[in-house]
């Protein structure tokens, strides 16, 4: 079997298409996003049809939260005040821009989605299974955190999202960690190409597979201008490197970006 | 007025998340005048931690899940197992250390970038330099540390490290952003174009309670304020500290013999009273000892 992941889409409904497109022709026979639908990019609303249409089902994002309760901010946690200030902008963009129905559907979605694939129990969350809005980064997560998340989670493969970057750790027991990536922005290497995750189970065998995706950046570019969103926003889709929200990158993680 | 005892809230550890290592004591080359902990040259209430004490909770921490290790001092450069201590550590998981970064040697922190390498955790350094200038920072610091303290920030650039520069709110609240504008203007001079900034707030305890005032009485946490508080935004929730006396509930209480919890991590898991003013200081500010990265602020 072989299903397809999706990290946030911060508005990019064209990486979205993208992503649907290309999973369904490698065989993904269920699709899966992990939250933070709205962010970042233009016309939110144009990513809930997408989802619908396509059966993708959706775990609740930290920013999916905070837009469907009308809460103030998005809950990223930035203390630096130029991150504030353009998480804000997007936040207030994201807000405005998305429908009293779609803002109710974002309300009412799931923190988790537990299935089972073979006997292999899978647990699919949007930051950690503890916590929606956790940064799980490759260089501050220890294995031994990992483990006892599996434990005590009771999960053989977690998958998450929220940091932007894809990684994965093998486990005990051939448990895995995935952070299954984000097609929302490219991933801060000076590409402009955004990732998704597949994975296929057969014959008691997990295959984890990182997709590089590309897709029209130039065309989204282009409505994130038509909409007035920050440049500093349209430089990171045009050049592959993140300008914003830098603080809360480890120093491995910031050591290999360019700002 | 004065808290009736059963009153004080309790925290649980829910997680321990981040292990502590006092790993000099609250022995210093600096004597700072804020220091909530009064360390000194001369300071010895509490030794340097041995490797070999290090490595013992390292193996422990391993069936408790703790994601992240911090080391804190005094100076923990002055120890001379610190990059022994620092490169074991990070075959455990990521480590970060706090300096005053006047006494780094090149040749430590290129063994270290070649352990962080190997590792794949990250090694952050926080600096601590409380203002933007000599004139702000030499006079709680200590003459030339400001110089000083910049050198060893280009030195850690030069090996490759982004370190976050810490710095104790001494100027009001408002001022924040012009000090930080004017550190970053500093540090591009100092060949740091990229620079990561944090704010702490003062600690009323140890020197700093001399040099100000300590808190008063009505500076407590009480189980009102604890009514739909985010728990996990107090570091006794998700962190523990190892010194050469036991297991302490945070780096700030060091001194408060309340702190320690017991002589291994497991004993160390129990509950706190939240009874000191310090903690008061922790619950406004929250998440004030932990990294950005790890930051799950609501």
């Amino acid at each position: 079997m072989k299903l397809a992941f999706f990290g946030g889409i911060y508005s990019n409904s064209l990486a979205l298409e993208a992503a649907i497109r290309d999973s369904r022709n490698r065989g993904a026979e269920r699709l899966f996003c992990l939250g933070d639908l709205g962010a970042f990019g233009p016309h939110p609303d144009r990513v809930f049809p997408l989802l619908i249409e396509n059966d993708v089902a959706v775990v609740q994002g930290n920013y999916d939260h905070s837009i469907g309760n009308d809460l103030k901010d998005c809950q990223c946690g930035y203390t630096d005040p130029r991150d504030n200030y353009f998480a804000q902008i997007s936040y207030e963009y994201t807000y405005e821009n998305t429908s009293p129905e779609n803002r109710q559907w974002m309300k009412e979605l799931p923190r988790e989605i537990r299935f089972e694939v073979d006997g292999r129990r899978i647990l699919l969350c949007h930051g950690s299974p503890r916590k929606t809005n956790e940064f799980l980064w490759e260089s501050t997560t220890s294995t031994h955190f990992l483990e006892k998340l599996a434990d005590d989670y009771e999960a053989d493969l977690i998958l998450g999202t929220h940091t932007g970057l894809h990684w994965e750790r093998e486990l005990s027991n051939g448990r895995r960690f995935v952070n299954v990536g984000v097609l929302g922005r490219p991933e801060n290497d000076g590409n402009t190409n955004v990732w998704y995750t597949l994975l296929t189970l057969e014959n008691g065998k997990c295959d984890v597979e990182f997709v590089p995706l590309e897709y029209d950046f130039r065309q989204l570019a282009r409505e994130m201008r038509e909409e007035s969103l920050p440049e500093e926003f349209i430089v990171t889709i045009l050049s592959g490197w993140w300008t914003t929200c830098l603080e809360v990158l480890p120093g491995r993680e910031r050591r290999s970006g360019r700002f | 007025m004065s808290m009736v005892i059963e009153d004080v809230p309790k925290v649980a550890l829910k997680a321990l998340d981040e292990l502590w290592f006092q790993v000099s004591g609250t022995l210093c080359n600096l004597e700072c005048s804020h220091c909530f902990i009064s360390c000194s040259p001369k300071n010895d209430s509490f030794g340097h931690l041995s490797l070999e004490t290090v490595q013992a909770s390292l193996k422990e921490s391993v069936s408790l899940g703790v994601k992240e290790y911090y080391f804190t001092g005094g100076e923990p450069f002055l120890n001379k197992a610190m990059v022994p201590i620092l490169e074991e550590t990070l075959r455990y998981g990521p480590a970060t250390v706090l300096t005053n970064g006047t006494i780094l040697k090149q040749e430590w922190l290129e063994r270290l970038r070649a352990a962080e390498d190997r590792s794949g955790y990250t090694l952050e350094f926080r600096v601590s330099i409380d203002g933007p200038s000599p004139e702000v920072n030499d006079p709680i610091r200590g003459e030339k540390t400001f110089e000083r303290a910049m050198l060893g920030v280009e030195k850690l650039v030069n090996a490759g490290f982004l370190p976050i520069i810490t710095m104790t709110r001494t100027w009001s609240d408002e001022e924040d952003q012009k000090v930080l504008a004017k550190f970053k203007d500093v540090l591009a001079v100092h060949g740091y174009s990229r620079p990561r900034l944090k704010i702490l707030p003062r600690l009323k305890l140890g020197a700093e309670a001399e040099r100000s005032c300590g808190y008063t009485q009505t500076e407590r946490v009480t189980p009102e304020l604890m009514a739909d508080y985010d728990e996990s935004q107090l570091v006794c929730n998700h962190s523990r500290i190892v010194s050469d006396r036991g297991v302490h509930v945070c780096p700030i209480l060091l001194d408060a013999p309340d702190s320690i919890l017991g002589e291994t991590l497991v004993e160390s898991m129990q509950p706190f009273a939240l009874s000191h003013g310090a903690c008061f200081t922790c619950y406004l500010y929250g998440s004030i000892c932990t990294n950005a990265s790890s930051s799950t602020r609501e």
